[in-house]
């Protein structure tokens, strides 16, 4: 394996009971990137942020972080491993009983044996980088959605992780909110070395500032490339995505036996 | 045709319940001792537990010192009316006594109990898990049985038996506001008839054990159906819904096998 790469991920399978969700994903993920994955809902974007952190595991293929398979570590080891991955929850899921600095402070406390005015320093730089030292005292049900999803990120990054996964990071955002997790989400990345994945369908903005993109449809990588790749790109799925045209490789109508049939009509003309 | 199709489908549906609810008590059995199995992190970091203390014990106070108050004036009241028929009304304290700690201090304390904090315990853990809050923690390489639930649970086993106790205390001053000091029984009277009827052994530790069980089957009803709550709204709902009739379920079936043991051939 690469050590210019962070995750390999090779022939990757997942399925619930008999339903394929994933067949055969092949992606690389290079240490230092923002790497983002698309496609539609329900085509088993989040599916794949799971396999990655081990919450399940797949029906077939692997996925490699840092040279080590996943699914084959024993619990105890992936706990260790897990202390490298951040993940940022669509809706943050901060814990409500605590407070934003309790809630940054979290991994901290668990993990590491600093002293509390080491934490409470440590903690204010983490929200300084997301724009929020002033708010630490504030509990989450006190937050704007943007707000909340910058605190869940200066959690995210605690314990300055290799790996960072963002599920949905621009849903429900105003234009400003948007724009401000978009930037922080390059600049974090690009100071702290850190690797990123971000699952999104939000085209437009993640095109800005993404290295790299992969498209996920019926489980398979429909198109990859650069933003400027998939921007010219003429597959017709991609352009579909991009351009968010109704009918097209993915059909506006949810497949089941002709519109005729269902309103009874025989042979009479619709 | 019809009707043997019909009762075939019922006789299925039966069927079906009996092993889903044989199903869910071995995942809840199973569950039970894993939170066991997990509760060192409780142990060593007991100001998790304390805190949690505070939420399930110290303010469901309030509605305990209030209920328990009011059960030993009313079992006050009817206990003078009638045992002044036959002349025994000295025999109040005892009566109040007795029927506190032996029953109604641990099983309506339990009742209570179950209603305020276990229903409280359902809704947080079922709505931590529907914000993802759960699943983010076993992402933070935190298990959230060990750092979210088992503190519940020894705050609900711990609470329980102090809570009854508080219950029947504030029972026993109740039957004695009213019989007392508004009806005019000896306060001499009272008191030392409670005092050589009551038995430490078969009475009060009886009692106590019964709401340590209590504490038991509610705080483990309540962490597993909140853990195990669909993530919805109707799910957490029916989640804390099932809480309360379980719970007090089980508090008055287990009150009936343990009454049984305790005080059978007992005069």
């Amino acid at each position: 394996m690469s050590s210019e790469n962070l995750i390999e991920i090779n022939d990757l399978n997942f399925s619930y009971s008999t339903r394929a969700i994933l067949k055969g994903i092949h992606m690389t993920m290079p240490r230092g990137k923002v790497i983002s994955i698309m496609g539609g809902s329900g085509s088993g974007k989040t599916t794949l942020l799971r396999l990655i952190s081990g919450e399940i595991r797949p029906s077939a293929g692997y996925v490699k972080f840092s040279g080590d398979v996943v699914h084959e570590l024993s619990r105890d080891k992936l706990f260790k491993l897990r202390r490298k991955m951040g993940m940022l929850f669509q809706f943050g899921a901060l814990f409500t009983d605590l407070s934003v600095f309790d809630n940054v402070a979290f991994q901290m406390r668990e993990h590491t044996d600093l002293p509390e005015s080491m934490i409470r320093d440590l903690v204010l730089m983490k929200l300084d980088a997301v724009g929020l030292r002033g708010a630490h005292h504030l509990m989450p049900n006190e937050l704007s959605g943007g707000m909340a999803r910058r605190v869940a990120l200066a959690r995210s990054i605690a314990l300055d992780p290799s790996l960072i996964m963002y599920d949905e990071p621009f849903t429900g955002l105003d234009p400003i909110s948007l724009s401000v997790i978009g930037n922080l989400i390059r600049r974090l990345t690009d100071t702290l070395g850190m690797t990123s994945i971000v699952v999104t369908h939000d085209v437009q903005k993640s095109l800005k500032i993404v290295d790299y993109v992969y498209f996920i449809a019926d489980g398979v990588i429909a198109a990859e490339g650069t933003p400027k790749e998939v921007m010219e790109s003429t597959a017709p799925f991609v352009h579909q995505f991009i351009h968010g045209e109704e009918d097209g490789p993915v059909p506006f109508h949810y497949s089941g036996q002709s519109y005729r049939q269902d309103l009874d009509l025989g042979d009479a003309r619709v | 045709m019809h009707v043997s199709k019909h009762i075939v489908s019922v006789i299925q549906n039966i069927g079906h319940r009996v092993i889903e609810s044989v199903w869910r008590l071995g995942v809840g059995s199973r569950f039970f001792l894993l939170v066991l199995l997990k509760s060192g992190t409780s142990l060593r970091r007991f100001n998790l537990v304390i805190r949690e203390l505070y939420f399930t014990g110290v303010l469901s106070l309030i509605i305990i010192v209030v209920s328990g108050l009011f059960v030993g004036m009313v079992l006050g009241l009817q206990g003078y009316e009638t045992l002044q028929k036959y002349g025994s009304e000295s025999a109040v304290g005892t009566l109040v006594a007795l029927s506190l700690v032996r029953e109604l201090g641990p099983v309506v304390a339990a009742l209570l109990f179950a209603s305020r904090a276990g229903s409280a315990i359902t809704a947080e853990i079922g709505l931590m898990k529907a914000t993802e809050q759960l699943a983010a923690m076993g992402l933070m390489a935190v298990d959230p049985v060990a750092r979210v639930v088992a503190p519940r649970f020894w705050a609900g086993v711990i609470s329980m038996p102090l809570l009854a106790a508080i219950f029947s205390v504030m029972g026993v001053l109740g039957g004695y506001l009213v019989t007392v000091v508004f009806i005019g029984v000896d306060q001499g009277t009272y008191w030392s008839q409670m005092q050589s009827a009551v038995d430490f052994r078969f009475d009060i530790l009886n009692g106590f054990i019964k709401s340590c069980f209590f504490g038991v089957a509610i705080a483990a009803i309540a962490v597993f159906e909140g853990y195990d709550a669909p993530p919805t709204a109707e799910g957490v709902s029916g989640a804390t819904t099932r809480t309360v009739v379980t719970s007090s379920l089980a508090i008055l079936g287990l009150d009936f096998i343990l009454t049984a043991f305790m005080f059978r051939g007992v005069s």
